[in-house]
């Protein structure tokens, strides 16, 4: 048995003992690296990613893997053939090439969730962060408004504004919005509310620093997590909610391509031309899928204690 | 004039059964380059007044009052925020218990004290980090530029303390409160940062206001001690004087409770336990555990008098 310290046995070591040396360099791991290896192990929610990833990519490039523009008729000879090697998904009643009509569709649909998820946080950190660390009346106030529109049920209030405003782009994304920033206001009130009461928040307040500096600084930094979340998720909701307006007529007006326009157009060819009401469904729900596997996937990745919920 | 000057400090805390009464009538002061402990086992509301003396209690909920709360010069409570957000960390600065939670997780050790320095004065972002790098240097800490690039979760507490102590000194503050800067560390990380406060304090000539229930904390660091119980200060004298002459019964009884090397030597604990804040007991609050009082201590607070040259204690028996 040695005794501890005898090896190198500087008793000045003891008295004085020399500073803590620095961690070494180079295995400098910040939280974004432990993110991405918890989310890389979740299958799903890449195969999420990729999808969605793809989808974005075809959008973007959506006049160079199609041949024809989104409204041209083009192929009127060819009116409702099923899909073939030319037309891979096939052509609609109107002689367009209804695999352009999908990838501009993804368009529409993808612009329209990530415009409305963005209004979404740009009304709910601002809402969530006021209630979560002033509280008290203010957070009341916040409060009752959540509960107001968490109590109307969004498609109904959606198809009342969208008929009173006649639709259109904007509207919808604004719609969108108004009906998706609820969550992320939760999500940011929950993480300020936590996070106003540990220490480093008295040591800045303790250093000089003024409320909103806190608020903008500290508290919304510390939120990111919920916010990156409760961004994704807001994406696919917005999505739906412009199937739906679109399907009922009262969304994105004709000829722009969106996918509920043409499910409802495809609805009437059905039973003799399926390719119609098949493909802008499955491109709606793999859409939707892939952006909602992906966005858990985060939610697991970025905050494991919300794991499951 | 002193530089920290308080007088009848009251803090209470209104809870839906009652008033949380943390501080009840507190007095004491602290020149430049002098340094304070004050002393007190939990709840005797020593943390308490030193958050009021910064006015970091939030109000509502806290009730502060007091006849003199002033910081250089500035009456704390009637200054208004900004004014007080200008104040803390240029003037007066602190120094809190747990290193390890007094970081934000998200940014690095050199942005935190970067953003110290660039809330009080103009300087560049490069200039604040640089000078934040200057900073952990100065509180002995080896490799200042890695340090600075870290996160706080990957740095040990002793690391994060020093980091903490240099964040504090980054606007050079007239007087450093240091609440319990100490306690969440191992005994050998304890004597070294003690070391550096006592060095730093020293060499920039700030007050220095140090909080413990530590006795031997007391003993090596400062000057001046001020014993709490129950929200009163019962005790103020010399660190020596405490140490070889306590007067008040209750100091006599801190003494007898700390180990000592002596062998054989049994540790003499004080019977019961500390007054509840909300109900506090009439008179003396330490008149219940006193073994040495009488019908007037439950009766009435006894006056503070004078026990030697600075030192002064509030107890009938003194009188």
């Amino acid at each position: 048995m040695s005794v501890i310290g005898t090896e190198q046995g500087r008793v000045s070591d003891l008295v004085h003992p020399a500073p803590p040396p620095a961690p070494p360099a180079g295995r400098q791991r910040g939280p974004v690296w432990f993110a991405w290896k918890r989310f890389s192990a979740n299958k799903a929610a890449v195969a999420g990613g990729i999808v969605l990833g793809i989808l974005i990519l075809l959008a973007i490039f959506a006049p160079l893997v199609t041949k024809t523009g989104p409204n041209q008729q083009a192929f009127l000879t060819q009116a409702l053939s099923p899909p073939s090697a030319e037309f891979w998904f096939g052509v609609d009643d109107l002689g367009r090439d209804f695999f352009t009509r999908i990838v501009y569709g993804a368009r529409v649909s993808l612009t329209i969730g990530f415009a409305a998820a963005f209004c979404s946080i740009l009304i709910g950190i601002p809402l969530g962060a006021l209630a979560g660390y002033y509280g008290g009346k203010t957070d009341w106030v916040v409060m009752r408004i959540i509960e107001i529109f968490s109590v109307v049920p969004p498609l109904l209030a959606a198809m009342l504004l969208a008929a009173v405003t006649r639709g259109g782009f904007r509207t919808i994304v604004i719609i969108a919005g108004l009906f998706g920033w609820v969550q992320v206001c939760l999500l940011v009130r929950a993480q300020v509310k936590a996070y106003k009461e540990k220490e480093f928040v008295r040591a800045a307040e303790a250093l000089g620093a003024s409320p909103g500096y806190i608020i903008r600084k500290h508290l919304i930094p510390n939120a990111v997590s919920p916010i990156i979340v409760g961004f994704v998720l807001a994406i696919p909701l917005a999505m739906m909610l412009e199937a739906s307006l679109s399907f009922l007529g009262i969304g994105v007006m004709p000829p722009t391509p969106s996918w509920g326009q043409m499910i409802n157009t495809g609805m009437n060819f059905m039973y003799f031309y399926w390719h119609m009401a098949v493909f802008p469904t499955a491109a709606l729900a793999i859409t939707v899928l892939a952006t909602t596997l992906f966005g858990d996937g985060l939610r697991d990745a970025l905050d494991p204690t919300l794991k499951g919920t | 004039m002193h530089l920290v000057e308080i007088s009848d400090l009251e803090v209470s805390f209104p809870q839906a059964d009652g008033v949380v009464q943390a501080v009840r009538g507190a007095s004491f002061h602290v020149d430049a380059g002098e340094s304070l402990g004050i002393v007190g086992e939990s709840g005797s509301g020593k943390s308490v007044t030193c958050m009021a003396a910064l006015r970091l209690l939030r109000q509502p909920p806290a009730r502060i009052s007091a006849s003199r709360l002033n910081v250089d010069g500035t009456d704390m409570l009637a200054a208004d925020k900004r004014k007080l957000a200008s104040l803390r960390g240029r003037v007066a600065a602190m120094v809190f218990q747990d290193p390890m939670t007094a970081f934000d997780p998200v940014f690095t050790i050199g942005y935190q004290i970067g953003e110290t320095i660039r809330a009080h004065r103009e300087a560049t972002k490069a200039a604040a980090r640089s000078e934040a790098e200057a900073l952990l240097a100065r509180v002995e800490i080896r490799n200042p530029s890695a340090v600075a690039d870290s996160y706080p979760h990957q740095l040990s507490g002793g690391m994060l303390q020093r980091a903490m102590i240099a964040m504090a000194l980054s606007c050079q503050p007239r007087v450093l409160f240091a609440d319990e800067p100490t306690t969440a560390l191992d005994v050998t990380v304890q004597a070294q940062i003690l070391q550096l406060i006592k060095e730093l304090q020293a060499e920039l000539g700030m007050g220095l206001v140090m909080i413990t229930h530590d006795l031997g904390v007391i003993a090596e660091t400062v000057d001046r001690v001020v014993v709490m119980y129950g929200g009163r200060v019962m005790e103020e004298a010399p660190v020596d004087a405490i140490f070889d002459a306590p007067q008040h019964p209750y100091t006599v009884a801190l003494m007898g409770s700390m180990p000592g090397l002596a062998p054989g030597r049994r540790l003499v604990e004080i019977p019961g336990g500390s007054p509840d804040p909300s109900n506090p007991p009439s008179g003396c609050p330490f008149h219940p555990r006193c073994t040495q009082a009488d019908a007037r201590c439950a009766a009435e607070m006894p006056p503070v008098v004078r026990t030697g040259p600075q030192a002064q204690a509030a107890c009938w028996r003194l009188t």
